[in-house]
C-alpha cells in the first residue's frame, strides 16, 4: 500500500514541455509511474515522450482520468497552475516549484483545502512509493520497497537518509518531501495520520530542520496520537539566528525555530533524534525491537 | 529583504499611516540643515539593518543645531554590530504620551496573516511575548476573505481607548494592505505613539520583504541596501548559489540546503567549525562549482574544503568537471576532500581519478577525513 500514490496513480505533468518537466516525465516513465500526459497552455495537441499535451488540466483530466498532477512551472505561474489543478478535479497536487511568494501560498493553502484536494510542496522533491510509483525528482534507484515511511522538509538530505535506510535493509513504504517553504500544503501531522493508518507502514522517519514550529507540533501529535515508532533527524544545529539557510523556511527568527527546541520536543515525546543521518537505521531498529 | 527605517517610514506614509516629519542625512551638515528645516527638537537615529542601535549610542534627542551637528558627526563614526553607520534619520521629536505596538506578519502554523497588537509598545515585542504574553493581542486574517473589520475593531478596542480606535483600525487595515500588495514578511510600527489626546503616529517603522516576492516589485528591489549581505553572499547569489558566511575554518560545498546544514552539523559534531553554508543548487553546472571554490578560498581562515554531493538532479560528473576546472584556474591553498554519490557517480569518479583525485562515498567518512587533514595542515 503505502500512502497517497501507488501503481494505479495517473499523473499529469504541468509544465511538461519545459526542460525539467520533460526530463523528469521521462525519468518517471522509466521508473514505471503511470504518467498519462502533460499540460502546457498553448501547446495542446503536441506530444512529449509519446504523451499527449493538453492546454488545460481540466481537459487533461477529462481525456486521461488523471488523479494526480506534478507541477514544474516557474514560480510566477505556479499559483495559477496549482489552483487550476485543484479546480480541474485533481485530488493530489504535487508542486516542485521553488520561489512562490509566501503570501500567495497562504491563499493557495486554503484554496486547495476548500476544494478538497491535497497539496504536497511547494519547493519539494515530490514523493515515491518504491517499486510502484514515483511522482517527483528523486533518484529512484536508492529506494527499496519496505515498511518505513519518510517525511522530510529537504531534498538531498532525504536521499542521504533513504540511502542509509536501504543500505541497512530498511525499505520504504512511501517517502514524501513536504517542502522547504514556510507555508506548505501538507505537514508532518497530515502525513503521520496517514502513515498510522497504513497497514504497510511499520515505522516513520521525520527529517526536520530549523525554522517554524512544525516539528514541535508534530512531537505533540506523536505523543497523543501515534503508536508506530518514529525516529527523527534535525538539520541546522550550527545555523546562526536570523540567516536564511537556503530554504525559504529555514530561518531562526525571534528565538523561535531552533534545532535545540525541536530536538527537545521530539525527545520529550519519546522520539529518538539521530545526531547523524547514518544513525537513523540503528535508532529505528531499536525502536522497532522495543 | 530588509530596508531602513527612513525607507519604511516613507512606504508607511504612502499607505496613509502618519509619521513625524523627517529626512535622511549622510553628513553632519546635512543633518543640521534638516533639523533647521523641520524644527527643533529632533531625534537623530542611526540607519543600520540591525537591532540594538539605541544601546549602542546610535539614537540621540537634540535641542539645538549645534547639538544636532555634534550628535550626527559622532553617530556617523559609529560601527554597530560590525556595520558602519552611513545614514541618519533626522525626525521631528514628538512628545509621546503612550506607546503602543502594531504589526502584521505571516503565521506559518495557521497559514494566515496575523495582526499583533499591544498597549505595551516601545519594547522588544518578542521578549514581551515570552515574558508577558497576556499583553499581546492577536487576530488572524483569512487570506481568501480578507480582513474582517468588525473583528479587528473588537481586538483593537481591548488595547486602544475609544478616542484612538478609528485611527488604529485604519492603520492596521493599511498595514495589511501594504503586507499583501508588496509581499512583505513583516510590517511593524513600534512604538505606535500617542502624541496628544487624539493622535497616533508611527514613531518607528520596520518592514521586511519576502525575497520570493521581489520579482513582482521592482520599486521594492530598488530599496535594497548592500549592507544586509557580505560581498561574498551577493556574489554567490548572482551565481545562483545560496551562501552564508560563518565563523569557522572548514569550507563546505554541498548540493541541497538540508544536506548542507547536515554537513555543517556533522563537522561540528566531530569537533570542527564550519566556515560557511553553501548550497550549489539543483542543476549545478561546472561553473557553479568553480565560483563556489573561488568564493570559499578568499576566506583567510580557511583550513580545508569539503565537497559533499548526493546527486539527484545534480550530476556527479558536472561537479567533477567543476572541480577539475577550478584546479586549473585557481591555486587551492588548502586540502580538499570530496564525497560523491548518486546520479552519474561512476562518470564523476572516473574524471577525478584521471586527475589523481579520489572521492569518498560516505558522508561521515568524508567529514572525519577533512577534520584530520585540517588538523594536520597538509
Amino acid at each position: 500500500m503505502g500512502i497517497l500514490i501507488d501503481e494505479s496513480t495517473k499523473v499529469l505533468v504541468q509544465g511538461i514541455t519545459g526542460r525539467d518537466g520533460s526530463f523528469h516525465a521521462a525519468s518517471m516513465l522509466e521508473y514505471g509511474t503511470k504518467v498519462v500526459g502533460g499540460v502546457t497552455p498553448g501547446k495542446g495537441g503536441q506530444e512529449v515522450h509519446g504523451l499527449p499535451v493538453f492546454d488545460s488540466v481540466a481537459e487533461g483530466v477529462k481525456e486521461t482520468g488523471a488523479d494526480c498532477s506534478l507541477i514544474f512551472v516557474p514560480a510566477r505561474f505556479a499559483t495559477a497552475a496549482l489552483r487550476e489543478a485543484a479546480d480541474g478535479g485533481i485530488g493530489l497536487v504535487v508542486c516542485i516549484t521553488e520561489g512562490i511568494p509566501v503570501l500567495e501560498m497562504l491563499g493557495n493553502y486554503h484554496y486547495v483545502r476548500e476544494i478538497g484536494a491535497r497539496l504536497i510542496g511547494p519547493n519539494c522533491p515530490g514523493l515515491i512509493n518504491p517499486g510502484k510509483s514515483k511522482v517527483g525528482i528523486m533518484p529512484g534507484n536508492i529506494h527499496k520497497p519496505g515498511d518505513i515511511g519518510v517525511i522530510s522538509r529537504s531534498g538531498t538530505l532525504t536521499y542521504e537518509v533513504v540511502y542509509n535506510l536501504t543500505l541497512k535493509g530498511f525499505g520504504q513504504s512511501t517517502c514524501i518531501g513536504i517542502g522547504g517553504d514556510p507555508v506548505i500544503g501538507s505537514g508532518y501531522i497530515d502525513l503521520l495520520e496517514m502513515f498510522e493508518k497504513d497497514p504497510e507502514t511499520g515505522g516513520v522517519v521525520i527529517i526536520g530542520e530549523i525554522g517554524g514550529e512544525d516539528e514541535e507540533q508534530a512531537a505533540e501529535y506523536i505523543k497523543s496520537s501515534i503508536n508506530k515508532p518514529v525516529v527523527a533527524f534535525i538539520s541546522g544545529r550550527t545555523a546562526p539566528p536570523g540567516k536564511r539557510m537556503g530554504h525559504a523556511g529555514a530561518i531562526i527568527s525571534g528565538g523561535k525555530g531552533t534545532a535545540e527546541a525541536k530536538v527537545k520536543a521530539f525527545e520529550q515525546a519519546g522520539v529518538p533524534v539521530a545526531d547523524r543521518p547514518d544513525q537513523i537505521p540503528e535508532l529505528m531498529k531499536e525502536k522497532l525491537g522495543s | 529583504m530588509k530596508i531602513h527605517e527612513y525607507q519604511a517610514r516613507e512606504l508607511l506614509a504612502s499607505y496613509g499611516v502618519p509619521v513625524p516629519p523627517g529626512k535622511v542625512a549622510r553628513s553632519a551638515e546635512e543633518a543640521a540643515r534638516i533639523a533647521k528645516e523641520i524644527g527643533l527638537p529632533v531625534v537623530i537615529k542611526a540607519q543600520v539593518l540591525v537591532g540594538g542601535r539605541g544601546k549602542a549610542g546610535g539614537v540621540k534627542l537634540v535641542h539645538s543645531l549645534e547639538e544636532a551637528r555634534e550628535a550626527a558627526d559622532r553617530i556617523l563614526k559609529l560601527t554597530i554590530k560590525d556595520i558602519p553607520v552611513e545614514a541618519l534619520l533626522v525626525a521631528k521629536a514628538v512628545d509621546i504620551r503612550k506607546e503602543y505596538y502594531l504589526g502584521v506578519t505571516v503565521d506559518r502554523s495557521n497559514k494566515k496573516a496575523v495582526c499583533i497588537v499591544s498597549a505595551s509598545g516601545g519594547v522588544d515585542i518578542e521578549e514581551l511575548a515570552v515574558k508577558e504574553p497576556e499583553k499581546i493581542l492577536k487576530d488572524y486574517i483569512d487570506p481568501l476573505q480578507g480582513p474582517d473589520e468588525k473583528a479587528l475593531r473588537k481586538t483593537l478596542s481591548a488595547a486602544f481607548p475609544e478616542a484612538l480606535l478609528d485611527q488604529a483600525v485604519e492603520a492596521l487595515l493599511n498595514l495589511y494592505r501594504l503586507l499583501v500588495e508588496k509581499d512583505c514578511s513583516l510590517v511593524e510600527i513600534n512604538p505606535y505613539a500617542q502624541i496628544d489626546e487624539s493622535t497616533l503616529i508611527a514613531a518607528d517603522a520596520k518592514i521586511n520583504f519576502d525575497d520570493n516576492g521581489l520579482h513582482k516589485h521592482a520599486e521594492v528591489e530598488a530599496l535594497r541596501t548592500a549592507e544586509e549581505y557580505s560581498r561574498e553572499e551577493i556574489e554567490a547569489k548572482e551565481a545562483g548559489l545560496s551562501f552564508v558566511s560563518l565563523e569557522g575554518d572548514i569550507g563546505c560545498i554541498v548540493n541541497g540546503a538540508g544536506l548542507a546544514m547536515a554537513t555543517m552539523d556533522l563537522i561540528k559534531l566531530f569537533g570542527g567549525q564550519p566556515a560557511n553554508f553553501l548550497d550549489v543548487g539543483g542543476s549545478s553546472s561546472p561553473q557553479k562549482v568553480l565560483t563556489a571554490l573561488k568564493i570559499l578560498t578568499r576566506n583567510k581562515n580557511l583550513k580545508a574544503i569539503l565537497i559533499n554531493i548526493f546527486g539527484g538532479i545534480t550530476r556527479c560528473d558536472d561537479i567533477a568537471k567543476g572541480i577539475l576546472i577550478a584546479r586549473d584556474q585557481i591555486d587551492l591553498p588548502v586540502p580538499l576532500v570530496i564525497r560523491l554519490i548518486g546520479t552519474n557517480e561512476k562518470e564523476g569518479r572516473a574524471l577525478l581519478e584521471q586527475a589523481g583525485l579520489e572521492a569518498a562515498s560516505e558522508m561521515t567518512e568524508a567529514v572525519k577525513k577533512i577534520l584530520q587533514q585540517a588538523k594536520a595542515g597538509v
